[in-house]
């Protein structure tokens, strides 16, 4: 089949290469077979290949995806494949991006947890059935892959969005009880950089390999924005 | 808005004339009342609708935009209420 | 890319946002203009300018439609069927567009 790869930087060209077809090959044993036999100068990512880790999310026929996960059978257009780096990223080379904006947001988006007990006070029950618990539960498993943060067109209109990922993170922590930076929180996600710039296109829902669903947790920040300005907070 | 909708949709039947209209709006309070409040709903929420319009796919930013759309808010409700006047007066 | 729904009905709903933005300013100016309305009407008779406002009035059911959408999404707890709100909004739209044709 023939394989287009993106080789360069931010400027570059697909380059096209001859590959194989195997059973049950997966678009990232394409990508590892080029580099090994055919162009050892291909830069990728990838770790764990098994699903869990996140790291060889690329641009597959346009979508973004984890390579290890997705079979060729499954995206082979006509016999043949295109290869990008990760959308919205600045392309360090080839299928290599710089993911340093996407977690600078994440921390823009006060996605870090702040209690106030130390290790000499009793540990705070959280009921696992609670309603709180059980939307932090259902957004919780994101590992930082960058595939919905790829997938948003708002990233790629405002740069200043903070992104799916991001905001779904900050979700998390307002619906975190032990949790004691709410007002910061949402005045940091608040506004054109963040939630109330979700136009609800639903690419990241659509996209994320983990079944997590940003766009939920952001109507649910533009709810609390929406309260917490009702109770004169901000 | 959907009342709009139903307003417009009715008048519409079996076509239109300036006297067929005016006759039914001049004097009309209620009329006058509730398309006056119309007019400060839309004056409200169509600049708040393109402002992400400019800012996604203009690239405009810093206060220019907000005072071009201030400005766009005061003409949508100056002659609004002109409207207004001119048919429920 | 492959778009969801959800996306169209996006993009709808912003196109047809600055389409009305965009008709709002003229639709006053001609009502404020009430005692000439009739030598205005007479001009509407044309066909296109018929079909500007049948789409005109498609655009505003659209809008309305996809606005009760993100309403819904955003207000009403989460549910993933929610989802096809996307053609609840364009069934609405459909639905008052036809009825204005008849009327038209």
């Amino acid at each position: 089949m023939k394989v287009s790869v993106w080789k360069g930087g931010a400027e570059g060209r697909f380059r096209q290469f001859e590959v194989p077809r195997q059973a049950s090959q997966t678009v990232l044993d394409v990508v590892t077979y080029i580099q090994r036999s055919l162009d050892p100068t291909l830069a990728y990512r990838y770790a764990c290949r098994v699903g869990m880790c996140g790291s060889c999310a690329m641009t597959v026929n346009g979508v973004p995806r984890w390579t290890c996960r997705t079979h060729v059978d499954r995206v082979l257009d006509k016999d043949s494949l295109s290869i990008g780096p990760l959308k919205n990223l600045p392309v360090i080379r080839d299928l290599v991006t710089d993911m340093r904006e996407f977690f600078d947001k994440w921390a823009r988006a006060q996605g870090q947890f702040k209690g106030n007990r130390s290790k000499r006070d009793d540990f705070q029950a959280v009921k696992p059935a609670s309603a709180e618990r059980m939307q932090v539960d259902a957004a919780i498993e994101c590992i930082g892959c960058g595939v919905c943060y790829s997938a948003c067109d708002v990233v790629a209109w405002n740069p200043d969005y903070l992104g799916p990922a991001a905001l779904n993170r900050a979700w998390t922590l307002v619906r975190d009880e032990r949790d004691r930076n709410a007002v910061a929180r949402l005045r940091a996600v608040a506004g054109d950089a963040g939630c109330h710039s979700c136009h609800t296109h639903m690419s990241c829902t659509e996209r994320c390999p983990k079944q997590l669903s940003p766009t939920a947790g952001i109507a649910g920040l533009k709810r609390e924005v929406a309260k917490s300005i009702l109770r004169g907070e901000f | 808005m959907a009342v709009h909708l139903a307003t417009v949709i009715y008048a519409v039947q079996g076509g239109l004339s300036a006297a067929e209209i005016l006759v039914r709006t001049r004097g009309n309070a209620a009329g006058f009342a509730f398309y006056s409040l119309f007019v400060l709903a839309v004056t409200v929420h169509a600049p708040i609708g393109l402002r992400s319009v400019l800012i996604e796919w203009l690239g405009w930013r810093g206060r220019s935009r907000d005072l071009f759309l201030l400005i766009f808010a005061a003409a949508l409700a100056w002659m609004g209420m002109r409207a207004a006047v001119g048919v429920f007066a | 890319m492959k778009k969801e729904s959800s996306y169209w009905v996006f993009m709808v709903h912003r196109v047809s946002g600055i389409a009305l933005a965009a008709f709002l300013p003229l639709h006053f100016w001609v009502l404020g203009n009430a005692l000439q309305l009739d030598s205005f009407l007479a001009w509407t008779e044309q066909p296109l300018v018929k079909l500007g406002e049948w789409a005109i009035v498609l655009a505003l059911a659209a809008h309305l439609g996809g606005g009760l959408r993100v309403l819904a999404l955003e207000f009403l707890p989460w549910r993933d069927w929610q989802k096809g709100l996307a053609a609840a909004a364009a069934a609405l739209a459909l639905a008052v567009g036809l009825a204005l044709a008849l009327a038209l």
